[in-house]
């Protein structure tokens, strides 16, 4: 079954009607729930797997799944179309319409906008959705708050792309405009954030670019770590592809933005001054996620239980992906799509009251430093001490010589393929 | 409100911290659950360069992780992962992908290969890839419906002495052509 808001507020009219309720003052229950249920709000790399690997587990729960858009676009991959490597973003986009009808899952297209976890509902614009156990993985929000002078312009003046789609395109689209021998400036936030190894593989895909086309340009990464986050030997030595062309600071936090003058202002001091720019803000869980106090102490992420990620601040509500604090695990689509199963796994355990499984996950992030040529880096997590830690003496990054990097680019097109048909069937 | 909030936080954490206290070792399904981000749901790959695990046989499965946890098979990443695991995790995952069904792919063989390949295989490789290579014992590994562009990826790391062929098949192999066996993998490939 698929509801889209349109049916779903004709639904909620002739439930009012029927029950002579008044529609005022608060939202009318739609989809009573008749069995067990299980909601998962967020449709990508964290809730469509767990959606389905719990359907997988346990025909009998009921699984309705409540994300606010009809398709969704991976950002893995994504800086590809900034090289130029994709033509648009087709090959990222993925519907719902096969997982739902594959595994009987019943997609809900609208958005939520509270969770009360002491009554067991959430919320959405049209009307509110009882449940027994509730899995949330929305992704991020950006602390734009933390850099002075950046408004609702600014994001359209200076793309972050950090959430694949309109972003992405635009940024491409500014590089297209842009003059031989321009400047574009990147920026990474402080850590943790989405995708560790982003900014670092976004730096080569835009020197890709600049190399065949602009190569009188160059372009800066203002990361504000004290140095680059993620495979910084392997990093380093891809770059070398790219003589000339590519200046990375480091420990260079940008503070404040100028939208006016289209610069950046480096720690406070150091203005910044670009043809194109894209500023990544810091990151934590969502909005959502702060209104139904599911972040923690730290005010950024959603604190769990390594086991199950239940939410260790609400009972029954379960929090995957970037949003949650999952030790070890970096924020990745593919922890997210790891720490789902785990997820469902419990989940599926909990409900039929059975004993809770250890935690083991894995991670994996390839990044492209050049059209053919990959690198990536791999763990394997289980729980200590009631934390999540990498199992000793196992994952690590690639060969420092680059010798398997044509062969990584071959593995990780078909990582991404049947990463998004885990997620799309 | 917050101060309500934070008394059920105090109770749910003992409680989701007590659950944790019993948990059983990771499950085979657990285990195996996590290598599918990569080689696909229950292990059937839909990218043509990732082997599918669905079905592959347990033991082969066994052979290939050790041997990538002693570095005795070369690899870009499962080296990297297999030192993850223990033996007995190891064995259970091979079980778990055993017994999936297996995972038929849809792919564009060249016919006049595989008829040119069927001789030479029942010749050279037969002996040890019983059955057309649909069966699997000890350290062979199922082919039958293998991605193609998977297995020649395999068959160019064992010529090119990436990775280490067993004696016996590298004596087999030394006598073919290219062609040869380029018709032997799309042979493999279309086998369903
Ligand atoms: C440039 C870039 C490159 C990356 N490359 C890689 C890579 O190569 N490999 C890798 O593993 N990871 C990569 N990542 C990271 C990866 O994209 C994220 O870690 C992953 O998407 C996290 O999954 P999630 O489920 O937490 O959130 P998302 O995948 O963002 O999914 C959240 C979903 O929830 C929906 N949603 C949010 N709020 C609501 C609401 N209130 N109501 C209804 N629906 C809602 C959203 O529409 C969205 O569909 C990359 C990220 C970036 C930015
Ligand atoms: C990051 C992606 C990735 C993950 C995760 C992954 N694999 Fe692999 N696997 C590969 C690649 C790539 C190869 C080819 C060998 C290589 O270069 O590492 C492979 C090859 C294999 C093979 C050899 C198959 C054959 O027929 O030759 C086996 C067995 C295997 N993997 C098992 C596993 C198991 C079990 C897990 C989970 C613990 C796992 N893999 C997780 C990418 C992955
Ligand atoms: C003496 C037995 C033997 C013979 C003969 C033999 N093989 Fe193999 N083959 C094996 C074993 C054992 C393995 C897996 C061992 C390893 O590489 O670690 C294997 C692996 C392979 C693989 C890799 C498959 C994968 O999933 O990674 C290919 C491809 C292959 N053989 C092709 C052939 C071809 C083609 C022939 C005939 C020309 C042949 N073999 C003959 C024993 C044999």
């Amino acid at each position: 079954m698929t509801l889209d808001r349109r049916s779903f507020l004709k639904l909620l009219a002739a439930g009012a009607g029927a029950a002579g309720l008044p529609m005022i003052g608060r939202a009318a229950e739609i989809m009573p729930k008749k069995g067990r249920r299980v909601i998962v709000i967020g449709g990508g790399y964290g809730g469509s797997i767990a959606a389905k690997y719990i359907r997988m587990m346990d025909k009998t729960i009921e699984v309705v799944l409540i994300e606010k858009n009809k398709q969704y676009i991976s950002c893995p991959f994504s800086n590809h179309l900034l090289a130029g490597y994709i033509k648009d973003l087709s090959s990222l986009t993925i519907g719902y319409d096969k997982l739902a009808a594959n595994h009987g899952i019943t997609m809900v297209y609208d958005e939520v906008t509270a969770i009360d976890p002491a009554a067991k509902t959430v919320t959405t614009k049209g009307g509110n959705i009882a449940y027994d156990k509730l899995v949330v993985s929305p992704g991020v929000d950006f602390r734009t708050e933390e850099i002075e002078g950046y408004d609702a312009k600014t994001e359209e003046l200076m793309p972050h792309a950090w959430k694949a789609g309109p972003q992405t395109i635009l940024l491409r689209k500014q590089l297209e405009a842009m003059q031989d021998g321009g400047t574009v400036v990147l920026t990474a936030p402080l850590a943790p954030f989405r995708c560790p190894p982003g900014p670092y593989e976004r730096v080569a895909m835009v020197a890709d670019y600049l190399k065949k086309n602009k190569p009188k340009s160059k372009v800066i990464l203002l990361d504000a770590n004290p140095d680059i986050v993620s495979k910084p030997t392997l990093f380093r030595k891809g770059w070398e592809m790219y003589p000339g062309l590519i200046e990375y600071r480091k420990a260079a936090k940008v503070t404040a933005v100028n939208n006016q003058a289209m610069s950046v202002m480096v720690e406070g001091i150091d203005e910044v001054k670009g043809d194109v720019i894209s500023v990544v803000p810091a990151q934590r869980a969502t909005a959502l996620m702060a209104g139904a106090g599911l972040i923690g102490e730290d005010k950024k992420w959603c604190p769990v239980n390594a086991t199950t990620f239940e939410s260790t601040l609400h009972k029954d509500v379960y929090v995957v992906g970037d949003s949650s604090s999952a030790g070890a695990m970096p924020k990745s689509g593919y922890s997210a799509n790891s720490e789902a199963k785990v997820c469902a796994t419990n989940i599926v355990a909990a409900m039929n009251g059975k004993e809770q499984v250890e935690m083991s996950g894995i991670n994996t992030c390839y990044s492209f430093l050049s059209h053919d040529e990959a690198i990536s880096v791999a763990g394997i997590y289980t729980v200590k001490e009631g934390k999540i830690v990498g199992v000793p003496n196992s994952g690590g990054i690639s060969k420092l010589d680059y010798s398997d990097a044509k062969l990584e680019a071959k593995y990780a097109n078909s990582w991404l393929k049947n990463i998004l048909t885990e997620m799309s069937t | 409100m917050k101060k309500k909030w934070s008394g059920l936080a105090l109770a749910a954490g003992a409680l989701a911290f007590s659950a944790t206290a019993f948990a059983a070792p990771p499950s085979a399904e657990m285990l195996a659950n996590a290598c599918a981000g990569c080689h696909g749901t229950n292990g059937g790959s839909a990218g043509d360069t990732m082997p599918s695990l669905a079905s592959q046989s347990a033991s082969s499965i066994v052979e290939s992780m050790l041997k990538f946890k002693s570095g005795e098979r070369s690899s870009t990443i499962m080296g990297r992962l297999a030192k993850g695991y223990s033996d007995e995790q190891i064995k259970a995952m091979g079980g778990f992908f055993a017994k999936q069904k297996l995972h038929v792919t849809q792919q564009v063989t060249d016919k006049a290969k595989v008829a040119q390949a069927t001789k030479i295989q029942e010749k050279s490789c037969g002996r040890c890839h019983l059955d057309e290579g649909k069966d699997g014992k000890d350290d062979t590994p199922v082919m039958a419906s293998q991605w193609l562009p998977y297995l020649q990826i395999q068959m160019d790391l064992y010529t090119s002495g990436h990775r280490k062929m067993p004696d016996k098949m590298a004596e087999k192999v030394k006598e073919l052509s290219k062609q040869d066996l380029d018709a032997l993998m799309h042979f493999y490939a279309a086998q369903k």
